[in-house]
């Protein structure tokens, strides 16, 4: 899986799509609903649902991370699983509030 | 991550939202991603790597901003304020390209070798045909988003790249998705050309908020907009804000709606801020610093920054509203000295900045380093809370018998005299020092050159008072706020004497 930075992905098990931001500093696999990710191009598995214990979503425009590996991806569309890396769920990223500038 | 990317994931969240335009009858983001993905289809079919913009603002830019993404090609905005043989000149760098040229500039660039030039009226057009095939942006984004020519005040104009991962990188670190309620509403008046007028579009898209472009600024034009629209957000450059501000206090209009208000691209004068904080209480301030290199903001003096400044209890929340406040988050900034050492806590040096939106490249040359640090040359300090204090460019920074000489600090003190409209501090040749230190002024009323350098001479080092004032009723600037400088300096420097032969020879 070469998760380059602006690579786009898909899930194996629901809607949800994400963007790589900050690629991991050694090789990881990317997941959502317990599910390796796709390729866009890939075609996403029938019948199949997020695994329960990375069913909690993901919502868009947020941001998620790994601090042990350094990934960090943006969901760029929501769905029923939720993000990991090699089975470690990915946290949501607070975003700091800044004023608009232009 | 690619542009076109903040586009879909907005439409995929809010389709219905109004994106660009005036109130009744604004284009919503559905409508954008469509006319983005029928303008990229069409771009596709015709050669080069560049789409040339030359017009005023209009909905059509964020489109022609996005279409080009779709595309894969560079979006160039070009000044379509330059003298037609200087715009040819730099049109003729962007080929191969296509250009979309606002219908009554067409003459003026047609038939430059390489460059496909269009009416944007044909544009728009092909744009929206519903039966035209649609473009979907590349998967993996290695390409030019955008190329930004510099306005080329100290020589021939550099192309600056932008690529779509320091935007995007820029519009993830500094907005929040979907940010933006139903009711707000920007006003862009910076033109197409100025990295703020494409940051806006990236930024605004991104939270959800409606665009309204002004097609030129005029302060009346200004107003007019910002009532009419319903604003609550907008950016101005210093020297649209104090001539916006005569005409709202001339209208007695309080613009109700209005939130925030930005304010970049220049050093922006004190008083005119403190006339902008009592006329306008209620809005948010946030003065913002940038350069193109850097995909536009990289420190903000927030709203919180401003209102304490505005009870005007507290010297340092005043002191600060002359800084330019805090980096962003994610972005170092370094203050270094002539041999690239950091320099110690309040001392001045050039402004170095590091980070993921950081690009520092032209065409054919790359200004920043490996380690990627990019120098400025802009000359500054940090406080001790880490706020930034902007001193000037570093080649406008005057040498006077080897002591570094700010003209800002010198400018405020003369702008904040009474018979003083406006002020340049230059330094200009001088045998016995090197440089010399030169004021221009532009007066308000009757004006005295000796009563000002004593002025000078009162509040700061005597080295610093000017030697030479000369008046003129305004000083010279560009269409987007940057004081010419070089063409003030011009004006003092003489034919050596005697010395025609070195002259000739050198």
């Amino acid at each position: 899986m070469d998760l380059k930075p602006g690579s786009r992905w898909k899930s194996a098990v629901c809607t949800s799509e994400a963007v790589v931001v900050r690629p991991p500093k050694a090789p990881v696999g990317l997941e959502c609903g317990g599910r390796p990710m796709l390729t866009l191009a890939e075609d996403r598995l029938e019948g199949l649902a997020p695994a329960a214990e990375h069913a909690s979503g993901s919502l868009i425009g947020k941001r998620y991370f790994d601090e042990e590996s350094g990934i960090e991806v943006l969901c760029s569309k929501a769905g029923a699983g939720s993000f990991s890396v090699d089975a470690r769920p990915l946290r949501v990223k607070e975003a700091k509030k800044l004023p608009s500038s232009d | 991550m690619h542009t076109a990317l903040l586009l879909e994931m907005i439409t995929d969240a809010l389709d219905d939202r109004p994106a660009a335009g005036h109130r009744d009858d604004a284009i919503t983001y559905r409508d954008l991603l469509a006319m983005a993905r029928g303008g990229g289809a069409w771009i596709g079919r015709r050669p080069g790597d560049v789409v040339a913009y030359i017009g005023l603002n209009s909905p059509d830019m964020p489109v022609a901003v996005f279409a080009s993404a779709m595309a894969g090609r560079a979006f160039a905005p070009l000044n379509y304020r330059l003298p037609d043989a200087d715009l040819r000149r730099i049109l003729a760098r962007t080929a191969p390209s296509v250009a979309v040229v606002d219908d009554d500039m067409l003459p003026r660039v047609e038939g430059v070798e390489g460059v496909a030039a269009v009416a944007r009226s044909v544009f728009a057009a092909a744009c929206r045909d519903p039966a035209g095939p649609a473009a979907s942006p590349p998967e993996v984004d290695p390409d030019i988003a955008v190329l930004l020519f510099t306005s080329g005040t100290t020589g021939e104009p550099k192309a600056a790249i932008l690529r779509h991962h320091h935007l995007t990188s820029y519009v993830l670190s500094t907005v929040e998705f979907m940010s933006a309620d139903e009711s707000e509403a920007a006003l862009i008046s910076v033109p197409p050309y100025h990295i703020a007028g494409v940051s806006a579009v990236l930024t605004n898209v991104y939270a959800g908020r409606r665009m309204v472009h002004l097609p030129a600024f005029t302060p009346e034009a200004w107003v007019e907009a910002a009532a009419g629209e319903g604003i609550t957000h907008a950016m101005v450059v210093p020297t649209m804000l104090d001539r916006i501000l005569d005409i709202l206090e001339a209208r007695k209009e309080a613009l109700p709606a209005l939130r925030a208000l930005s304010y970049g691209g220049g050093r922006m004068p004190p008083a005119v801020i403190a006339r902008a904080l009592r006329q306008l209480p209620n809005v948010d301030f946030v003065n913002a610093y940038g350069l193109t290199e850097t995909s536009s903001t990289i420190a903000v003096l927030g709203p919180e920054d401003h209102h304490a400044a505005r009870d005007g209890t507290d010297p340092k929340a005043r002191r600060r509203l002359a800084s330019v406040g805090r980096p962003l988050p994610g972005l170092e900034v370094e203050i270094r000295d002539g041999e690239g050492r950091v320099v110690p806590m309040g001392a001045s040096g050039e402004v170095c900045v590091r980070g993921d939106q950081i690009s520092g490249e032209y065409v054919g040359r790359r200004l920043i380093g490996d380690d990627g640090w990019f120098h400025t040359r802009d000359s500054g300090y940090l406080d001790e809370d880490g706020y930034l204090f902007l001193e000037g460019r570093m080649d406008d920074v005057i040498v006077r018998g080897g002591e570094n000489i700010s003209p800002g600090e010198i400018e405020d003190v003369l702008r904040a005299h009474p018979c003083v409209a406006d002020v340049a501090v230059l330094g200009a040749p001088c045998d016995r020092w090197g440089e010399r230190v030169v004021a221009v002024v532009a007066p308000r009323g009757e004006a005295d050159a000796e009563a000002l350098k004593s002025w000078v001479r009162a509040r700061l080092r005597s080295t610093k008072a000017p030697e030479e004032i000369r008046f003129q009723s305004e000083l010279p600037y560009n269409e987007t706020g940057k004081l010419l400088r070089r063409v003030l300096k011009a004006q003092f420097v003489q034919a050596p004497q005697g010395s025609v032969k070195l002259t000739a020879a050198g």
